[in-house]
């Protein structure tokens, strides 16, 4: 699918809404079957993970649907503030300014890690190149090296495939690679940089062009693509991003993905919350090319 | 002598026909006064915000309160040209073939199949774009990626001729016969008439055609941002056409959705639309003033 993918969910929760919000009036005061909706938004990473445990949940679950939107991790807790989702998915952990604008509204939100996200990077099958050390791929980002030939490629200039500025993919990437991981840190990406408006067209850039390189959550990456491996430094050790080497910490570019509630969860949102963090919804997570959480 | 008179319900009705016309008509008016009006009331306080120093900058970084709208206003401009660059001649000649040389049966066949791509959704021509348009891109050209300028340009030209093609072709059927008959009276050749008499004719409307399809390009979203790379860097020298790009309207499109609403970010945005309703408001000014001052000579001098 290229949709821009916020966008064909937005489509797809909206049609699922339809025939929900009628038959909500519609039971008022007959008879019908008691349903339970949960209603769930955020990060367009998370948004195919998010899909699969509403499918599965809803298969054991049948009186409990879970809606799933994307829009990105901001759109999430967004919503969650204004009262809009039940459960906000988030690729990043809430900002603080989010974090006060919740308490001004009288919602202290609880954050809950349902999963793990390695970021590979990722570059054209036909890229000689293997293993990038986190320094270099900063100075790729932010413009200081253009070619591929200074880090044992081809010569060939480089074309830096990116995110969109609102992605919790982005900012992950800008702090903990980009900057190092420096708060002080003023680098910006280049302005050279694609900024493309979905993980599969960034992975689409990448399988076409042998000279783009590209970040992009594990469950994206195809066989159309390399991740190559990453390393801390230029003397460590390389490592290729996979569950083992993330669950294990040696892989550095991983991150927790969150799902946030307004208050700790209670009734079906909470029996939900647990499921995902089961053996079962844990599964689901590594079937999705994203890392179970450690431990189960 | 009895004059007929008419039965009061049909004046009636007559009255009633005649203001509902006349409150569409202004009502368009009104809508294009309060999106203007709403546009000042949400971009006017980034005015307050954000230095106009930033404004006016060449960096685009959003997310770290870098509000530099010149590679934004470039970009869109670049496409827009570029786009009408291709359209314009390719347009008018169509046109002028459908209208003035083909057969009939050849026009029946044209004038449905340009409707038709009309009609296809931008979404889907970006598509293309990003499947087959941008590789052959990059490999024609060299540039290290196919998602630059000119693949958008190529894809909103695309856009834009049956805009083109269908209004211009109306103002050539418009164009009397008599001034063609006269033409030929007066032993012009078929490219003659065609070019001194029949286009100048039907100028206005050519103009109108033109105008229209910059609107298409300049307000096209979804197939831009598909295609054209989103990078805002600042689209000058001459290999811009092959670097990325990045418009006004994807920059909208792709920041609006995420921003807290009554950010200055957000407010920047609207911003980002004033400034694409304005020239997209002087561009149908300049046209609108160019067919009044072209109008005002009158007929009668077109073999001049």
């Amino acid at each position: 699918m290229l949709l821009h993918r916020s966008w064909g969910h937005l489509l797809v929760s909206f049609l699922f809404f339809l025939p929900l919000l009628t038959s909500c009036a519609g039971s008022e005061g007959s008879e019908a079957p008691v349903t339970t909706t949960i209603v769930n938004v955020g990060s367009d990473t998370m948004v195919n993970l998010a899909l699969a445990w509403a499918e599965a949940y809803h298969e054991l679950h049948p009186e409990v649907s879970v809606s799933v939107t994307g829009g990105g991790s901001g759109t999430g807790i967004a919503a969650l503030i204004n009262g809009s989702t039940d459960v906000a998915n988030a690729s990043r952990q809430m900002k603080e300014e989010e974090r006060q604008e919740a308490e001004q509204q009288g919602d202290s939100p609880v954050e809950h890690v349902v999963a793990l996200d390695a970021i590979a990077v990722i570059v054209n099958p036909s890229n000689p190149v293997d293993q990038l050390s986190i320094p270099q791929i900063a100075d790729v980002y932010t413009g200081r090296t253009t070619n591929w030939q200074e880090l044992g490629g081809d010569d060939r200039p480089i074309v830096l495939a990116s995110r969109e500025s609102n992605s919790g993919t982005y900012v992950y990437f800008l702090e903990n690679v980009v900057r190092l991981g420096d708060s002080d840190s003023e680098d910006l990406f280049s302005p050279e940089a694609l900024l493309l408006p979905s993980s599969e067209v960034i992975g689409l850039e990448v399988a076409q062009n042998p000279n783009a390189i590209g970040y992009d959550g594990l469950g994206y990456v195809t066989a159309a693509q390399k991740t190559v491996d990453v390393g801390v430094d230029q003397h460590g050790a390389f490592v290729p991003p996979s569950i083992e080497t993330v669950n294990d910490g040696t892989y550095p570019i991983a991150r927790p993905l969150y799902m946030y509630t307004s208050g700790e969860p209670t009734g079906a949102i909470k029996e939900y919350l647990d499921w995902i963090r089961s053996d079962e919804g844990q599964r689901i997570v590594a079937e999705l090319g994203f890392v179970p959480l450690a431990g189960s | 002598m009895r004059t007929p008179t008419i039965p009061r319900d049909v004046n009636w009705r007559e009255f009633f026909v005649e203001q509902l016309i006349r409150l569409t008509g202004a009502s368009s008016i009104g809508f294009v006064l309060l999106i203007f009006l709403f546009l000042i009331r949400e971009g006017t306080p980034a005015l307050f915000e954000v230095p106009l120093s930033n404004l006016v900058g060449q960096r685009w970084y959003p997310t770290f309160d870098i509000y530099g709208l010149a590679p934004l206003v470039l970009g869109s401009l670049l496409v827009t040209v570029g786009a009408i660059a291709i359209s314009l001649p390719l347009g008018v000649a169509t046109s002028l073939f459908i209208g003035e040389i083909a057969p009939d049966w050849v026009r029946e066949i044209l004038k449905p199949a340009i409707e038709i791509i009309a009609g296809i959704p931008s979404v889907v021509i970006g598509f293309v774009g990003i499947q087959v348009v941008s590789p052959l891109v990059r490999e024609f050209s060299g540039a290290p990626t196919g998602l630059t300028a000119l693949t958008g340009v190529l894809l909103l030209a695309y856009m834009a001729l049956p805009t083109i093609i269908s209004i211009a072709e109306d103002a050539l059927d418009a164009v009397p016969e008599s001034y063609r008959h006269a033409a030929y009276a007066l032993s012009a050749t078929q490219w003659q008439t065609i070019w001194r008499v029949v286009l100048p004719a039907a100028r206005p409307g050519i103009v109108t055609a033109v105008m229209l399809g910059v609107g298409r390009a300049i307000g096209e979203t979804m197939t831009v941002m598909m295609v054209a790379g989103n990078a805002a860097r600042m689209p000058l020298g001459l290999d811009a056409f092959l670097r990325p790009v990045r418009t006004m309207t994807a920059t909208i499109a792709a920041e609006m959705g995420e921003v807290a609403r009554g950010s200055t970010h957000y407010h920047v945005l609207f911003v980002v639309g004033l400034v694409l309703f304005l020239l997209t408001f002087v561009i149908n000014l300049a046209a609108a003033l160019t067919i009044f001052r072209r109008g005002r000579g009158g007929g009668g001098r077109f073999l001049a």
